[in-house]
């Protein structure tokens, strides 16, 4: 086990790094968002030159060959500049999916294409009423030839209003919560069957509503067999995000304790008082712990075995969930009246870290995963 | 960065793993892992056993019989000897006493303390707190005046953990009451049988009496008891409690403990079903499990970060160690008593040669001394609001 970074490491550190300092403050940030998009091309076409679209993927398929750790270092990054772009939605989940997924020829197409920044994609994995369960799947794939159609309705598809391509899970076989029977299937946007409505989310990135009618698609690997492939990848993800978790927790932090020693009451900085000073501190123990969790997550990201896999980011993610509620809403309340203005940037984190807890699944949603499953050690 | 361990990492884990499971006795192991108290004779026996291997003080340095192990061994070593329940070396002997006279003793101090202490031949205790000086150490007020050749004390210690087994005691004692209270301090070492010092037990809310008042009645070393020099024992004290909090964690005896509790609540019954099918129960044990794995994690980063950090100057990092892991520490003692349940309630003191059998299951008696006495992890070593203000100062900078 070794914490420090190789040489490969620091140089992806320090590239993104001056990207997010140089490029994404909170200002820029604002301009950005009120793009077409809600979001920056220019700044899709700069992580495209830097290598980080193509990170995770094999180097035949244009990409980097980075490993958790590697993707790690960008989301922590990310999570600092509370990054308004689609890259979760498709370089984590849309790429992790057809390289978990698919076969060769369908990787050799796609990857590349996602690693140049042509190919924007999503997920639409969630339903009404499936919440955090992966194997409730309503929407049916039905075969068509060589090919296969899709008709039902997918929900807060994360960046699913500008994707070109879609990745659906549907069921080809079996009762509404059966494992098996689940397929993952690609969709092209742009189908007649395919109807989608962009929305903001609460933390200023955008999602949609998706609904499939009959839409053409073909199959990722096995149509009905796509489960435990659709959990590595939202594996992950939850590693991911609790790194862009511990990005966002972090700057919470240095901004409040920054502020503590600014901000006049009485005649003295507030931070003179200690009972200011232990809570700050109680925030910085959760932010440490937040941050050896996403530590755990990321190793454990890549365990074959997928029910110690399982056990363990679910553990992370009731870190990750626990903390950034905690650091989120002591960074509100340490800084009095102006952490409640749309003005200030504190805010923009604590709404970030909120959505975050939701995704992939909710702390309770968690904890109780991980009190099933037997020990952790 | 590469955050799995090595295969040569886990080969040495199996090494150290064999070791304490099959050299250390298997009554005194149990006896730990069950929350009993050791005698002084299974504490003695376990560590000559570690220092025959060479692994009693392996955090000294190496021409004193410490180890040139790496951050990840020194977690193994530890985390392996706790969760197999093997007591840890005497922290008075080795992680405080020992790396003191290392660093700051003379050759001779070194020479006929150091591998006497490694042996546990002769029992340490920590004599620094005084009824008046708690928190506020440096406030302390137990005398050493020079007396030609010798030191001359008076005064009195307290909360002196296992005084009554001890051979010999470190003292912080004013030598220059003149000077600010932090700079007349010096580290004087004593035996317990000289002429003027006695020792009275203090009972502790659990009933059990591991701690002392000791008293100082015009009590006379040798000067050459000094160590380092005169006006200089804050520094040695502050050096010593540094040391002291990276091994506070305790991870490897949570992980037993929790072991413990898990095991346990699948055999006590609430009615037909085992506690452990409560699904708040369980909860609440994976809580404090997510905890204690991301503390598992907090530590390793703190040691490995010891690196890069001036060489004998405590990381306030540790501070978050000792935060977390008393807390941890306490809250499986509260689970432990959810577990048993009504029978945590009869008073059953440990004897020697007891003939009645307990009442209760036999894992009962200990459930709730062991909560009442681990309130003591949050107020010794640094009480929990001392570390939040070391944290605050160095590291927040407040
Ligand atoms: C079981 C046990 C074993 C011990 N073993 C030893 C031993 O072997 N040798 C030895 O020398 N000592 C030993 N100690 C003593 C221990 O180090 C002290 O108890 C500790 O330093 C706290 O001092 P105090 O008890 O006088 O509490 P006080 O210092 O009086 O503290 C009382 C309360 O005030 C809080 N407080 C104090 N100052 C501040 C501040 N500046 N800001 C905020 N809050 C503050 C404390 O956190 C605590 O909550 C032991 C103690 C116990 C309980």
């Amino acid at each position: 086990m070794d914490f420090d970074l190789n040489d490969d490491q620091r140089l992806l550190k320090d590239s993104v790094d001056h990207l997010i300092s140089d490029r994404y403050d909170f200002e820029q940030r604002k301009k950005y968002a009120q793009g077409p998009d809600g979001w920056s091309r220019e700044m899709w076409a700069q992580y495209a030159e830097l290598g980080l679209l193509g990170l995770p993927f094999a180097e035949e398929h244009g990409g980097f060959g980075g490993g958790a750790e590697e993707t790690m270092i960008v989301m922590e990054a990310f999570g600092r500049g509370l990054v308004l772009e689609p890259y979760l939605a498709t370089v984590i989940l849309g790429g992790g999916l057809i390289r978990r997924a698919s076969s060769g020829p369908q990787q050799a197409d796609l990857l590349p294409q996602i690693a140049s920044g042509e190919l924007l994609l999503a997920f639409a994995q969630q339903e009404r009423s499936s919440r955090f369960n992966l194997a409730d799947v309503q929407t049916r794939a039905v075969a068509d030839g060589a090919g296969w159609r899709i008709t039902g309705e997918k929900g807060v598809v994360l960046h699913g209003d500008v994707a070109g391509k879609l990745l659906v899970t549907a069921r080809s076989a079996g009762g509404r919560t059966d494992r098996a029977g689940i397929g993952l299937f690609l969709v092209d946007a742009t189908d007649p069957g395919v109807t989608r409505r962009g929305y903001p989310t609460q933390d200023g990135l955008r999602a949609a509503e998706i609904s499939f009618n009959n839409a053409a698609a073909v199959a990722l690997g096995d149509p009905a067999g796509a489960i435990g492939a659709v959990e590595q990848v939202v594996h992950e993800a939850i590693a991911a995000i609790c790194a862009e978790g511990v990005g966002a927790m972090q700057c919470m932090h240095d901004i409040t304790v920054d502020y503590l020693k600014t901000r006049k009451q009485f005649g003295r900085p507030i931070g003179d008082f200690q009972v200011l000073q232990h809570r700050s501190v109680d925030m910085l123990v959760a932010l440490e712990q937040a941050r050896s969790m996403t530590m755990f997550a990321t190793v454990m990201s890549s365990e074959p075995d997928a029910a110690t896999r399982a056990r363990a980011l679910s553990a992370a993610k009731v870190q990750i969930g626990k903390s950034g509620r905690h650091i989120g809403q002591e960074t509100v309340q340490l800084h009095g009246g102006i952490a409640m203005t749309m003005e200030y940037k504190v805010g923009h984190y604590f709404k970030r870290m909120t959505m975050l807890e939701m995704l992939f699944g909710d702390t309770d949603h968690h904890l109780k995963l991980v009190s099933d499953a037997g020990s952790l050690f | 960065m590469d955050l799995g361990f090595t295969a040569e990492e886990l080969a040495f884990r199996d090494e150290v793993r064999h070791f304490f499971r099959t050299q250390i006795p298997e009554s005194t192991r149990r006896k730990v892992l069950e929350g009993q108290h050791l005698s002084k004779d299974e504490i003695v026996e376990s560590q000559r056993i570690l220092n025959a291997r060479g692994w009693a003080v392996p955090n000294w340095p190496v021409e004193w019989g410490g180890q040139p192990w790496s951050p990840v061994q020194f977690y193994f070593f530890q985390d392996e000897m706790q969760q197999a329940g093997v007591p840890g070396p005497l922290a008075f002997n080795t992680s405080m006493l020992g790396p003191v006279i290392a660093q700051f003793g003379s050759e001779k101090q070194k020479r006929e303390i150091l591998p006497r202490a490694a042996n546990l031949d002769d029992w340490w205790c920590q004599g620094f707190s005084e009824p008046g000086a708690g928190s506020d150490l440096a406030g302390l007020r137990t005398k050493a005046e020079r007396v030609g050749d010798t030191w001359v004390i008076n005064g009195q210690k307290t909360w002196t953990t296992l005084a009554q087994h001890a051979d010999k005691i470190f003292v912080l004692c004013r030598t220059d009451n003149t000077a600010k209270k932090q700079e007349g301090i010096s580290f004087i070492l004593c035996d317990m049988t000289a002429p003027g010092v006695t020792r009275r037990p203090i009972v502790t809310i659990d009933g059990g009496a591991e701690v002392n008042e000791v008293f100082f009645d015009n009590v006379v070393v040798p000067y050459e008891n000094l160590v380092g020099q005169e006006n200089k024992g804050w520094d040695y004290a502050k050096f010593l409690l540094g040391n002291e909090r990276t091994g506070i964690a305790r991870v490897g005896y949570s992980k037993a403990k929790i072991k413990r509790i898990r095991e346990l609540a699948g055999l006590e019954l609430d009615g037909t079903e085992p506690v452990i099918n409560d699904p708040k129960f369980r909860e609440k044990l994976a809580t404090v499990e997510i905890e204690l794995k991301a503390l598992e994690m907090t530590q390793l980063r703190v040691v490995a970060n010891e690196k890069n950090r001036a060489k004998g100057k405590p990381d306030p990092a540790s501070s978050m160690l000792k935060l977390k892991g008393s807390e941890i520490q306490q809250t499986c003692t509260e689970l432990l008593m959810q577990v048993v349940g009504p029978y945590i309630m009869p008073y059953q003191p440990e004897e020697e040669g007891r003939n009645e059998p307990l009442i209760g299951p036999d894992y009962a008696a200990v459930a709730a001394p062991m909560y009442f006495n681990y309130r003591k992890v949050s107020i010794y070593g640094g009480s929990n609001e001392i570390q939040h203000n070391i944290i605050a100062k160095a590291i927040l900078g407040f």
